[in-house]
């Protein structure tokens, strides 16, 4: 019988994953590595691994990574692209990573126009710490460092990533997307696709921003949480294409 | 090679690009800038890359990302610049990624002044971030020996896999002096040093979990972790056996004993040999590495003789005091003589200390 679809070898294959069930960073990481192995890429790629849940899967990653610190992600792929531009260096970063503490390093690099990927996952809120308030958490969202949910005049209002780093010129290509149905699993692999391809044609940098959900720190089982993403957060971020210059 | 009379930030930028390196980011901040700013100049003309990062903290991220590919890279800074570095040094020598920084150290604490001083000595040899990790820490005393320092840090970095430290004061990183620069290591020797770090550097490999390139700068098994440090620990001790390096100054016969480093003990040696003149019996004991630390020497005095030491820092309070208390064990008094806050040490005033002493 042929054999049509098989586990990436972006993976190892004894390892099962450790992510929390309904978390889509699975999803998202199966994704990169199939595109990585499309593109024969897989041995040239340098995963830039922000700190939280994004790290999670270092220990089966089968490829070259590197952990930043959290929120230097850019900082790091900055210097690892700059050092050996053959390389194809792509941060995985969460909203706390590279929207909160991180956001000098990102904005820089954006700026800078850095030949690096970025995928940049949203779910909202702090996952690894234990649901803390992120900067994209939505308003009245509840954190476990905002009891009464996220307040406007408190907290002020949840920040839109892609929309921040179109203001700036040097940007190549900015997508939100989602992994919310099989279609839009579908959208980001080839969104993840291009944004690599980017790169190998020198074109500068791409985000891939993918919304996503957190049931563990939702506080909702996994349909309602995919609910809650399709009725909450895909209104407050919605999905598409921010810029594209090519 | 012929003498050249240039600057000391100037000439440590010089000495690194000459001993390979090809990679440096950094951030603006006096009395340091004349080093990212000659590497901006320097470096394209040897195929190497100088990012001006948005922050120190940025910088020495892209430090880290260029060392993890084997590249010989640097970063510098001065005091509360090197504070804001400590998170990515603590990755590198976590992930023992080898590279090089210089602190051109001014006053502090907190923003503190821009005048040179020697107040980061706890920070640069005890606790430089977090995790008790420690590094080789070169303390130059001219610009001949930052350039000389410079150029071998590089080599103990690669050997270590581990941060080097220069740590300069203000006084040795703007002044000017002649200087003899080492012959240029060529681009087919550089290939070489970043070729012999290919196993492990971040440069994608075979599709093979157990040949991957894992820069790791942290582990979930406490396990792994404890072996880390552990072979981490044998490192620091092998140092303090074969990498001491230290200069003692007339005290085979002395009664007083100055120890000082870095501009300071070019200062105390002058006033060594004002007393020596007048035969009086003075000598100095000067760290060049103050990590290792030079107990030994100052352990193996002979104290039958040894009637006082005087510490000499610009610092206030004294901070390598606590090494010297170390390796003096109380067997004679420990007197200090110290300024800080950007003061300069004057001959005058350590003249002033040991006449009081003798």
């Amino acid at each position: 019988m042929e054999k049509i679809y098989a586990r990436t070898k972006g993976l190892r294959p004894d390892v099962v994953s450790g992510f929390c069930p309904g978390c889509m960073h699975s999803t998202v990481i199966k994704l990169i590595g199939e595109v990585l192995e499309e593109m024969n890429q897989m041995d040239n790629a340098v995963a830039v691994l922000g700190i939280g849940c994004c790290g999670l899967h270092m220990e089966y990653m089968s490829y070259d990574n590197v952990t930043a610190p959290h929120g230097r992600a850019c900082a790091v792929a900055t210097g690892i692209k700059r050092a050996n531009s053959k390389s194809l260096v792509y941060t995985y970063q969460g909203d706390g990573d590279f929207a909160s503490i991180g956001l000098g390093e990102s904005v820089s690099a954006a700026n800078r126009g850095e030949n690096i990927t970025v995928i940049f996952i949203n779910n909202g809120i702090y996952g690894m710490t234990g649901g803390q308030m992120a900067p994209t958490t939505l308003l009245g969202m509840k954190a476990s460092t905002a009891p009464k949910g996220r307040i406007a005049e408190e907290h002020g209002y949840p920040m839109h990533m892609c929309e921040i780093l179109n203001q700036l010129t040097a940007p190549y290509y900015l997508e939100r997307t989602s992994c919310n149905t099989p279609q839009n699993v579908l959208k980001t692999r080839k969104a993840i696709k291009k944004a690599f391809q980017n790169q190998l044609d020198g074109k500068g940098f791409s985000m891939v921003e993918i919304v996503t959900s957190c049931p563990t720190n939702w506080g909702l089982d996994t349909m309602k949480s995919l609910d809650y993403l399709n009725e909450k957060m895909l209104t407050e971020y919605p999905l598409g294409v921010i810029r594209d210059n090519g | 090679m012929e003498r050249v009379f240039m600057k000391g930030c100037e000439a440590i930028a010089e000495a690194a690009v000459r001993a390979g390196c090809r990679f440096f980011a950094g951030y603006p901040i006096t009395p340091q800038n004349e080093i990212p700013e000659y590497f901006s100049r320097r470096l394209p003309e040897v195929g190497g890359v100088f990012i001006q990062g948005e922050s120190e903290v940025a910088s020495i991220n892209m430090v880290y990302g260029a060392a993890s590919t084997g590249t010989r890279s640097m970063t510098s800074s001065s005091s509360p610049g090197i504070s804001l570095k400590s998170e990515g040094i603590s990755y590198c020598a976590a992930a023992r990624i080898p590279m090089v920084y210089a602190n051109v150290s001014r006053g502090g604490p907190g923003v503190g002044s821009i005048q040179p001083a020697q107040m980061d000595y706890l920070q640069a040899t005890k606790a430089s971030g977090n995790g008790g990790f420690k590094m080789m820490v070169f303390a130059p005393a001219t610009v001949q020996e930052a350039v000389d320092m410079t150029f071998a840090a590089f080599d103990y970095a690669d050997r270590d896999r581990n941060p080097v430290l220069i740590l300069c004061d203000g006084v040795i990183g703007t002044m000017m002096e002649p200087v003899v620069m080492p012959e240029m290591k060529g681009d087919a020797e550089i290939a070489a040093i970043k070729d012999g770090k290919k196993s492990w550097a971040a440069i994608g490999h075979e599709l093979d979990y157990a040949k991957r390139g894992w820069i790791q700068p942290g582990n979930w098994s406490t396990a792994v972790m404890q072996q880390g440090n552990e072979e981490a620990a044998a490192m620091y001790d092998n140092w303090q056996k074969n990498d001491v390096q230290v200069e003692q100054y007339k005290v085979e016969d002395a009664e007083l004993v100055m120890v000082a480093y870095g501009i300071s003990a070019r200062i105390a040696k002058t006033v060594v040999d004002k007393y020596r003149a007048d035969g009086k019996k003075v000598g100095l004991i000067r760290p060049i590495t103050v990590n290792p630390f030079p107990y030994e020497a100052i352990e193996n005095l002979n104290y039958g003789q040894v009637k006082t030491i005087l510490d000499v820092e610009m610092s206030i309070p004294a901070q390598m005091l606590q090494d010297v208390s170390l390796a003096v064990k109380g067997r004679c008094p420990i007197e200090t003589c110290l300024c800080s806050g950007g003061n300069i040490m004057k001959k005058e005033q350590v003249m002033d200390a040991v006449a009081k002493l003798i």
